[in-house]
């Protein structure tokens, strides 16, 4: 592989049902492309848990995920409310999610620091009333 | 263990595309972000969550198989997408704590 392969994502805000939809078809992607089951597994959780966050918290986004020789860039976008507080977000516990969410087994406080676990960087872009951007790298 | 083998051990399957899975060690949570933090590749997952999303975290957490504690029901919609998915998914009579001593004792 020389070219990066880009597989682009629109993420449903108002489905919540659905929302997994876009990291599951990159769980079959990448393996289709022949990556290690952890690997594969890394990058599905991170993205996951980017895609529910965008879907509780901003109303949807964008997805992107760029696979190249020597990684897997992940990249989040929604217009959302932003993040005020982005070293709070990131403590295991902390949770905007509101009870309807956490009865659906979400808003432990754990979606953005298990991304940081599962990738090897991670970058978070935000500003309030504007939106946010996560960008995270699996390196191969 | 494989997955399959626990069928003549008391557990019932709702959805077995993958039986000949190894069952390697067990985690047990609802939190759908704590099991994905924390549950290991191929662990057999105890939960009482029956959501869509249980189906998702599974498959993307790549967990040997689901088993559903206290008998707690499983819509025939959401069985149906497991299959589809490929996530084995398993029920058991008992409280968690029963259910996985059971299935300590058969994996150790």
């Amino acid at each position: 592989m020389s070219e990066p392969l880009v597989f682009h994502f629109d993420v449903d805000g108002e489905n919540f049902t659905s929302a997994g939809q876009a990291s599951t078809q990159v769980k079959k992607n990448l393996r289709q492309l022949g990556l290690s089951p952890e690997i594969i597994r890394r990058v599905s959780i991170a993205m996951y848990e980017g895609e529910i966050n965008m879907v509780i918290h901003a109303d949807g986004g964008t997805a992107d995920v760029i696979v190249s020789d020597d990684g897997i860039d992940i990249v989040l976008k929604d217009q959302g409310p932003g993040i005020p507080n982005v070293e709070q977000a990131m403590q295991e516990g902390f949770s905007t999610a509101t009870d309807s969410i956490r009865s659906l087994g979400f808003g432990a406080g754990m979606g953005l620091p298990n991304m940081k676990r599962y990738t090897d960087s991670m970058n978070i872009d935000t500003v309030v009333g504007e939106g946010t951007t996560v960008t995270m790298r699996v390196d191969l | 263990m494989k997955v399959n083998e626990l069928l003549s051990h008391g557990f019932e399957s709702l959805s077995l595309p993958d039986g000949e899975r190894e069952i390697d060690g067990v985690y047990i949570g609802d939190l759908l972000s704590w099991v994905m933090g924390r549950a290991q590749m191929d662990n057999a997952w105890i939960t009482i969550m029956t959501n869509v999303n249980v189906i998702a975290v599974a498959s993307l957490a790549d967990t040997s198989c689901v088993i559903l504690a206290e008998d707690v029901d499983m819509p025939e919609d959401l069985v149906q997408t497991a299959r589809e998915k490929d996530v084995n998914i398993l029920r058991s009579p008992d409280p968690i704590y029963e259910t996985a001593l059971r299935l300590a004792a058969l994996i150790a």
